[in-house]
């Protein structure tokens, strides 16, 4: 006889049901209970909901990781975050805890499992929608974590069943003791640092990464309070994991056309706070941009791209990522190639035609796309940096002049920086300082704009040429130029326009 | 130059080294090669089944030097007949490190740019000293490879099964943890460390601290000059107490560093300043010692997987010199100006046929002697076989076991 499969049904019994019984038949699974406020989102829905709360619910959630994607663009701190959220949270995505005496605890948990699934279809499609989503939603959960009560999380850890790390045993918490006592910072000696956990360090590399682990042998020795911090990076792969699984199953849907529509429609509106700067390489009407013009110009420059502009002139060289960054700002100004080319060599007096040729031409050919790979000559080469760029990736190292001097630089290279620019007002001067020491670089870069044309601002404004909302924040170094430019130039546009 | 690559270049070596096993594999077959040519061209994603056929391919182009990049997920010849991009992406490499004595120029005063010598070459001492001990020590990593870069840096190679496989996020978070000496040239104070100090960064200040006394006061004399003085000032955080210093150094100029560095304690002290915080000024200190002995590395090449590297054993263009790898236990008398340039190995080979004949009897050892084994490329080569071996040999029980628990599987 042939042995059977088990997972075979048994042909006999195959579709016993009639179909309209079967429609209306109870369902196989168990009912989905919510025992923790939080979640792992490990096994999907299987409940039936309305096609408008499908709808609504994503809808909902939605709203809540735009808003917190909103914040990690513009540089919030943790605890800033949380503040702002909070509101936002309880009207569109409230979750209590089980010591809350609220009694919709299911529906809230239930909405916030479903939610999360219909979005996991919505933006399993593309890679770039998948890192976005799983971003977002391991913040919302490293939020939700932190402000979960100790005993109902630690409740939550226990369910997980994690099982890759184990506890450091008395033996070896003396053996390094002095180790581990140079971990706990002085001040938090407080309960939770008795306990101590063992894990691979490959499973926490971000706690590796700011040295906030002691490592031996491979083994990272976790302090009890960071055990968030291994909770989140567990959630985070799991969660990539299945998006990567749902973008393989996602053309086998077995779906009509309700659903669909909705889901394509809510991953359009997963809307990026605009950070990019998108009108290409236009120059503004009228300037004249060209390699010969570029000292005249950097007048308009924002301190970032002042500082590159006065090391370059300064030293007639600068390091590879202060290239690539003043480069992508002077493309976005509108300085086309070739004129690129001649700048760059003429500022390079230094070295002989044959080395500029053989170590520089090619990267700023590359950054205009005329050369490399198929994608970087279609795409156009690479898009200026923005602020947001600017200030996360590539800190400046030894010698180098990229980067934002709000931020990369210390307190009496930047006053002198400013001071050069033009800004001699005390009071602007304290308040860089004080946006610095807060960690708002942007708010210092915008106060230094808005102290260089006081009065060109006032005078748009009066004259109603430019609206407040072309007026708003800066976030784009290119942004900072364009408007700088409008501004300084207003009196002989209107001029121009009179004439006509 | 060619004749170095023909006779003298350790090719089977190498190709065991990136195939981690006798016969060939993917390991090495689908591992990127770049060569730059002698007209400066540079030929990306090359590969090659088995070390001879590399070994071939070099004595054609005879580039002026070769790079290894990553193992990818197909032979990287055949990526743009892949269907979808995806199909093509890096899966393993060394953990590499850079160190480059360049980015000491702000801290070093015997050399500048492209040059070195024996004083400044001690920062590369005390380098490799604190990154090997913390990959072994805290990652436990065993197959570790440093390599004189030819010119004026090192390059370390760390070939353990796990570190080769790591993603990019893995690789960040080493460089990140390895890395104390940050922000440019405007940033003032580099080294911003947390207290109390981290293990790693404790015991390398204790590995440091003998070094910086000796070969950095004494040696360099970094603040000689009453200009060179100021920067030391800057970095500490008491006002009284640097004016009282001030005022103590210009009184005796060409005072140098080693009394200037005692004269802080000194000074602080006989209580020049009321206020003066002595922990502040203790950590002020600790901080000066690692930003000018602390290792300073080029952190690009470690974060990602497809970083290239100049292979071991290649010859320097600028130099002459071959890369050689490094004797981490006899760290101090390596001399980067004492090694082997492809002119003095040919000549010692021509040498050593002529001191060959003089002898007689040792007939039948003549017979089978490597080239290299004629010159003083030899310990270098040794040294390198060992290594290889040994990972090798570990690379080996892991794939026995596999094997056997094939075995158990199928009855």
């Amino acid at each position: 006889m042939m042995r059977q499969d088990h997972n075979r049904i048994d042909p006999k019994r195959r579709n016993v049901v009639d179909y309209r019984k079967k429609q209306f038949a109870t369902p196989q699974f168990k009912d989905t209970q919510y025992p923790h406020r939080l979640n792992f989102y490990a096994d999907a829905p299987t409940a039936d909901i309305t096609l408008e709360q499908f709808e609504q619910w994503a809808i909902d959630r939605l709203r809540v990781l735009a808003e917190l994607e909103a914040c990690s663009f513009r540089n919030r701190s943790p605890a800033e975050t949380t503040s702002h959220m909070k509101p936002i949270l309880d009207k569109y995505l409230p979750l209590d805890s089980n010591s809350s005496s609220n009694t919709k605890l299911f529906s809230q948990r239930q909405k916030d499992h479903y939610s999360h699934f219909i979005l996991r279809l919505a933006f399993s499609s593309t890679e770039d929608l998948r890192r976005r989503f799983s971003r977002v939603e391991t913040m919302l959960f490293r939020m939700r974590f932190n402000s979960d009560d100790l005993s109902e999380r630690s409740a939550f850890v226990s369910s997980l069943d994690l099982d890759w790390w184990e506890p450091v045993t008395d033996d070896e918490k003396i053996r390094y003791a002095a180790e581990l006592a140079a971990m706990t910072s002085g001040k938090k000696m407080n309960n939770e640092d008795g306990t101590w956990f063992k894990v691979d360090w490959e499973r926490v590399p971000d706690l590796v990464e700011s040295r906030r682990v002691f490592l031996k042998a491979g083994k990272a020795y976790v302090p009890g309070r960071e055990q968030s911090s291994m909770v989140v990076a567990e959630f985070t792969s799991r969660l990539e994991r299945q998006l990567e699984l749902t973008a393989r199953a996602l053309p086998r849907l077995d779906e009509d056309d309700r659903l669909t529509p909705i889901l394509n429609h809510l991953s359009k509106n997963f809307i990026t706070p605009d950070s990019a700067y998108m009108s290409g390489s236009t120059a503004p009407a009228g300037a004249q941009i060209s390699a010969a013009n570029i000292d005249n110009l950097s007048q308009h420059f924002p301190a970032c791209m002042s500082n590159l502009h006065r090391s370059l002139r300064r030293d007639a060289h600068l390091k590879h990522y202060g290239r690539l960054q003043y480069t992508l700002f002077l493309k976005g100004i509108g300085l086309n190639l070739e004129e690129s080319l001649m700048f760059w060599r003429s500022s390079f007096h230094k070295v002989t035609d044959d080395t500029f040729n053989k170590e520089y031409r090619y990267n700023v050919r590359h950054s205009y796309g005329d050369v490399g790979g198929d994608s970087n000559r279609r795409g156009g080469g690479y898009s200026p940096f923005s602020c947001q760029k600017i200030l996360t990736e590539h800190p400046p190292g030894p010698g180098e002049a990229h980067g934002c001097p709000y931020r990369h630089f210390n307190l009496e290279n930047l006053t002198a920086l400013v001071q050069a620019m033009g800004v001699s007002d005390r009071s602007v001067l304290q308040g860089v300082k004080e946006d610095k020491d807060n960690q708002k670089f942007h708010m210092a870069c915008n106060r230094v704009f808005e102290h260089l044309h006081k009065a060109e601002i006032k005078k748009a404004k009066d004259e109603g040429i430019m609206t407040s909302n072309q007026l708003e924040t800066i976030v784009h170094p290119n942004e900072y130029f364009k408007r700088s430019y409008l501004l300084k130039n207003l009196g002989k546009e209107t001029d121009v326009k009179m004439e006509g | 130059m060619r004749s170095f690559y023909q006779r003298l270049f350790p090719w089977r070596q190498l190709f065991q080294w990136l195939n981690h096993s006798p016969t060939p594999t993917n390991d090495f077959g689908n591992r990127e090669f770049a060569f730059t040519l002698q007209n400066d061209a540079y030929l990306r994603y090359q590969s090659f089944a088995t070390a001879d056929l590399l070994r071939k391919d070099v004595l054609r182009l005879m580039p002026s030097r070769f790079e290894i990049g990553p193992v990818y997920s197909t032979n990287p010849r055949d990526r743009k007949t892949l269907r979808n991009s995806s199909a093509f992406k890096p899966l393993s490499k060394e953990l590499c490190f850079d160190i480059d004595l360049t980015d000491y120029d702000d801290i070093r005063t015997c050399c500048d740019k492209a040059t070195i010598c024996n004083k400044c070459w001690q920062f590369m001492t005390m380098a490799i000293k604190v990154v090997d001990v913390a990959l072994r020590e805290d990652f436990g990593f065993k197959h570790i490879m440093w390599v004189y870069s030819g010119r004026r840096g090192a390059h370390a190679w760390v070939c353990d099964k796990k570190a080769r496989s790591m993603d990019d996020q893995k690789r960040r978070a080493i460089a990140n943890y390895l890395e104390v000496i940050k922000g440019g040239s405007q940033s003032g104070k580099k080294v911003n460390v947390k207290r109390p100090l981290h293990p790693h960064l404790s015991r390398s200040l204790d590995i440091l601290k003998t070094h910086f006394q000796e070969d950095v006061l004494d040696v360099q004399d970094p603040w000689a000059t009453a200009e060179q003085a100021e920067k030391l000032l800057q970095l500490l955080p008491d006002r009284n107490l640097n004016d009282s210093l001030r005022r103590k150094w210009e009184a005796a100029p060409g005072r140098s560093s080693t009394s200037k560095w005692a004269d802080i304690d000194a000074v602080a002290k006989t209580g020049a300043s009321k206020h003066l915080d002595s922990r502040a000024l203790l950590e002020a200190k600790q901080d000066i010692v690692l930003e000018y002995t602390y290792p300073r590395l080029d952190i690009e090449v470690s974060k990602k997987l497809n970083h290239l590297l100049k292979s071991p054993f290649v010859v320097h263009p600028g130099t002459g010199r071959v890369c050689v790898p490094i004797d981490t236990k006899a760290l101090e008398d390596f001399d980067p100006l004492g090694v082997p340039t492809v002119q003095s190995l040919l000549a010692e080979i021509d040498a050593w046929k002529g001191g060959e004949d003089g002898e007689e009897g040792d007939d039948k050892s003549k017979v089978n002697v490597a080239d290299w084994e004629k010159t003083s490329l030899k310990p270098y080569v040794d040294q390198f076989r060992t290594f290889v071996s040994g990972i090798i040999k570990d690379e080996g029980i892991a794939k026995v076991k596999r094997e056997r628990e094939d075995d158990s599987m199928d009855f």
